[in-house]
């Protein structure tokens, strides 16, 4: 199970991935924005996304999870 | 004079403009989201206005929001400083229609600069050179792909109604402009509300040299010199310094003619900014766009006129002569800006955070136009910019000393900074040599 975590506060952009899809690494899962830029979060490695813990809108803070690829 | 001005704005530009307004007699009011609450600028403003929650959309892009602060504060005058409404004509007519002056150009200039396409055409039937390009909007792929056969590659592909390099990108051939056609009409509808492209020949190794101009109550255009913007990472700036080191005396007198007949052919008032494309080994210049407001980088200017050109834009928006002699500006020495993000130093990536250390380097030909003071959190709402590091020098070599010592003395901790890589752009021989391209930053971060 590999978790993905947000390197920074961010706003959540896009959810690009749902629960139940297999993404190859690489992979957008969510694309961030912050300071005006976008920041597409990848996949680290192939899997099914188990869980998606953000939604469109939300704020993560650096360090929180944003999904989990098993 | 005015009375009294509304800052529509935040950060270190509000805190600019507040800086001038009081200086000169006028009542500042200053506007903030719940974001911005304890920045210098609010508590430097003869009165604040909460104007809504962070997010911009809700806040400094609020029109309503911000007309309702000026009428509540009984401000005279809108000041809409860079970005958010500043080149937006809507706000700048509602500005008018509730009969305050508006500090700005009149919202028919802003509206024909603000189409990039238009503005090409129009330059061009002015006489100002204009490098081959779409003269209609490109709104599906393969009419791009038409287009770019027509001008020929490579291509920069824009958004017509965008700024600030959002969404602009650059393709050598078919394949690379499907992609980047995608991406740059996707992002001008996100960021500009419009789905139209314009297509230009993209010149590579170019310097991004623009003109400072300033039209003036009665009518005449003044160019008060060039700067050099060239050292820019995804197309944003990151370091400014004028005189260029890659325009000759020659190329400086066609540029700034150019850029008086551009403010002319749209009735320009007050201060503006003609950006080009220049090529130093051919020594041609073209005209890119033109900003209708004041510059991020005004303050390169400001150190080598000698003239405070927020003042300036006050004055011809009362319809007053400006505080100089226009006959008599004669730029002298060399200024540098350097732009504080708060972004990682290798990747340029946002870094947003509280500040717990916050000092600013002084001495001779430094100033700083900072947004924060220690204690402010950097949050992830607004643009990176943290504080513009300004350098005078009599000479290009004393600026640039004067630069790695205000460098290496600026102390902020808490956020992610760029400072490091100031650090390393002073140090390089190309920067040193000043024979540098819009390809320097990508030399010096190769990825």
């Amino acid at each position: 199970m590999a978790e993905v975590r947000a390197e920074m506060v961010a706003n959540v952009w896009k959810v690009v991935a749902a629960e139940g899809d297999h993404v190859d690494d690489g992979d957008t899962l969510v694309i961030l924005e912050s300071m005006k830029m976008e920041i597409p979060v990848l996949a680290e490695g192939p899997g099914v996304v188990t869980k998606m813990h953000v939604a469109e809108g939300d704020v993560v803070q650096e360090g929180d999870l944003i999904a989990s690829v098993g | 004079m005015l009375d009294s001005v509304l800052v529509a704005n935040r950060g270190e530009i509000a805190r600019r403009v507040i800086r001038t307004a009081r200086r000169t007699g006028i009542r500042a009011v200053a506007v903030y989201s719940d974001a911005d609450e304890d920045l210098p600028y609010v508590a430097e403003a003869d009165e604040a206005v909460r104007i809504g929650p962070a997010q911009p959309a809700r806040s400094y892009l609020d029109a309503a929001a911000l007309m309702a602060a000026a009428r509540k504060t009984g401000a005279a005058a809108v000041h809409p400083g860079y970005g958010f409404l500043a080149e937006n004509a809507g706000f700048a007519r509602q500005v008018i229609a509730a009969g305050l002056t508006w500090v700005g150009p009149d919202p028919g200039a802003i509206e024909q600069m603000g189409d990039k396409i238009r503005a090409r055409n129009l330059m061009e039937r002015a006489g100002v050179p204009v490098s081959p390009g779409s003269r209609e909007p490109v709104t599906d792929v393969a009419a791009a792909v038409a287009e770019a056969d027509r001008i020929g590659y490579p291509v920069m592909v824009k958004a017509a109604a965008g700024g600030g390099g959002i969404g602009m990108g650059a393709a050598a051939d078919e394949a690379g402009l499907r992609a980047a056609f995608e991406t740059a009409r996707s992002r001008a509808e996100r960021f500009f509300g419009s789905p139209e492209i314009l297509l230009e020949r993209y010149i590579e190794r170019a310097r991004h040299v623009e003109v400072q101009i300033l039209g003036l109550a009665d009518g005449r255009v003044l160019a008060l010199g060039e700067r050099d913007c060239s050292v820019q990472r995804r197309h944003q700036k990151v370091a400014e310094e004028t005189p260029s080191p890659g325009v000759s005396a020659g190329l400086r007198e066609r540029m700034l003619a150019a850029a008086v007949l551009a403010g002319e052919a749209v009735g320009y008032r007050g201060a503006g900014t003609v950006e080009c494309l220049v090529d130093a080994l051919e020594g041609s210049f073209v005209f890119l766009e033109m900003n209708t407001r004041l510059q991020v980088e005004h303050p390169v200017t400001e150190l080598v006129t000698g003239i405070d050109l927020v003042e300036q834009q006050f004055l011809i928006a009362a319809g007053e002569p400006p505080s100089f002699d226009p006959a008599a500006v004669r730029p002298a020495g060399h200024a540098l800006e350097l732009r504080v993000y708060a972004e990682d130093p290798v990747r340029f990536l946002p870094g947003p955070g509280t500040i717990t250390e916050w000092a600013e380097p002084a001495g001779d030909g430094v100033r700083v136009d900072a947004g924060y003071q220690a204690g402010n959190t950097v949050t992830p709402f607004y643009d990176p910019l943290l504080a513009k590091l300004c350098v005078y020098g009599a000479d290009r070599e004393q600026s640039l000393a004067r630069a790695r010592d205000a460098v290496a003395a600026f102390r902020i901790a808490g956020p992610k900074t760029n400072l490091l890589f100031h650090a390393d752009l002073l140090a390089s021989p190309d920067f040193a040599a000043g024979s540098y391209d819009t390809s320097l930053v990508s030399k010096l971060r190769p990825v």
